[in-house]
């Protein structure tokens, strides 16, 4: 399974590792609902930190595209907001 | 994963595919694939070059409203020491302004060199994926069988597409936050436009629309102490409690802009 955090790298995670990865995204998803925007930051750093830690980062020259693409480290929740009900990130 | 970062990776495959589907000859869409991706490389480099440029105008005007603030300073001591305290809360009150301005810059010269190293990051990753990409459609062209090609050619479009539409996010919000402060930076040339910065002994007697705004945007408590500090250091009078009488009438009053009847 790759990741890309954007803005980041690609990392490859092993496929066990996805039922992980979505309860933490729920978890975020789940901030952004209820408006919980104290709570977004840590959630999303959990999720973020989870695939540093378990990834191994893709080769530059590695021209796989990704299973998943994380919104950037940094994002704020007024952007996750939006990402998660506009348009998104990459707008045609 | 639909929800968090499915969307994406979705969109651009759909372009991927979408443009290999309309390709009559692959090798020429990948031709033209690369050339595309090599100007795009170019458009970020530019988008670098706007960000520098805006941190550089930021830090222009950091390094006069730092002049600014030891100008003032200096100023209201030397106000104070001759007696002139009205003189003194003025040049007080401005320096309290520059100061407030020269934070809010310097947290944001500190997000733009950030965005600049993340974008400097980015541009190199991309590079490298379009060399290799490069060469990987030399490969493909060399090798060509149709079917088996369409894969290959579909699989390394998509990762350099993907890490293309990646930099274009970070582009553009580099661009949008690039945005705000150049509107921050106007605003503070406003202000030193208006002599808010100014010296103040170039002021004529008369207090002005500006001098009267600037009283109800500095925050007079840190005026007050910074003025109360300076009088203990300089050794003039005893440090005063400056109060405001309980209703007051005339404080509410001064508090409304009273355009047109500036000069």
């Amino acid at each position: 399974m790759i990741v890309r955090i954007s803005g980041e790298d690609q990392y490859e995670l092993p496929d066990d590792d996805a039922g992980e990865l979505g309860e933490l995204e729920r978890t975020v998803i789940a901030t952004v609902d209820e408006g919980r925007d104290d709570d977004f930051p840590s959630a999303y750093a959990a999720l973020v930190d989870f695939v540093r830690g378990r990834g191994t980062p893709l080769g530059e020259d590695d021209l796989r595209g990704s299973d998943v693409i994380l919104p950037p480290s940094d994002i704020s929740f007024a952007e996750a907001g939006r990402e998660f009900t506009g348009e998104g990130l990459i707008p045609d | 994963m639909a929800g968090l970062g499915g969307r994406m990776s979705t969109v651009v495959k759909a372009k991927v595919s979408k443009l290999l589907d309309r390709a009559e000859d692959p090798a020429e869409t990948l031709d033209y694939s690369y050339q595309k991706q090599v100007e795009q490389l170019q458009n970020v480099k530019k988008g670098i070059a706007d960000v520098v440029t805006a941190k550089k105008r930021l830090q222009m005007q950091e390094s006069t409203l730092q002049q600014s603030v030891v100008k003032l300073d200096t100023q209201a001591r030397q106000a104070l020491a001759s007696g002139h305290e009205d003189l003194a809360r003025t040049a007080l009150e401005r320096k309290n302004v520059a100061q407030t301005e020269l934070q809010s810059l310097d947290t944001q010269v500190a997000e733009l060199e950030e965005q600049q190293q993340k974008l400097t990051d980015s541009e190199q990753k991309l590079r490298a994926k379009i060399e290799s990409f490069r060469t990987k459609k030399e490969v493909i062209k060399a090798q060509y069988s149709a079917a088996e090609a369409q894969v290959r050619i579909s699989e390394a479009a998509t990762g350099v597409g993907e890490q293309m539409a990646d930099v274009g996010l970070a582009m553009q919000r580099a661009v949008d936050k690039t945005e705000n402060m150049r509107a921050r930076a106007d605003a503070v040339q406003e202000l030193e436009a208006a002599g808010t910065f100014d010296d103040i002994t170039a002021l004529g007697s008369g207090e002005d629309d500006i001098d009267r705004q600037l009283k109800q945007l500095s925050s007079q408590p840190a005026v007050d102490e910074d003025l109360a500090k300076m009088k203990s250091e300089l050794g003039v009078g005893a440090p005063e409690a400056a109060q405001i009488p309980a209703g007051e009438q005339s404080g509410e009053a001064a508090a409304q802009p009273d355009a047109g009847a500036g000069s």
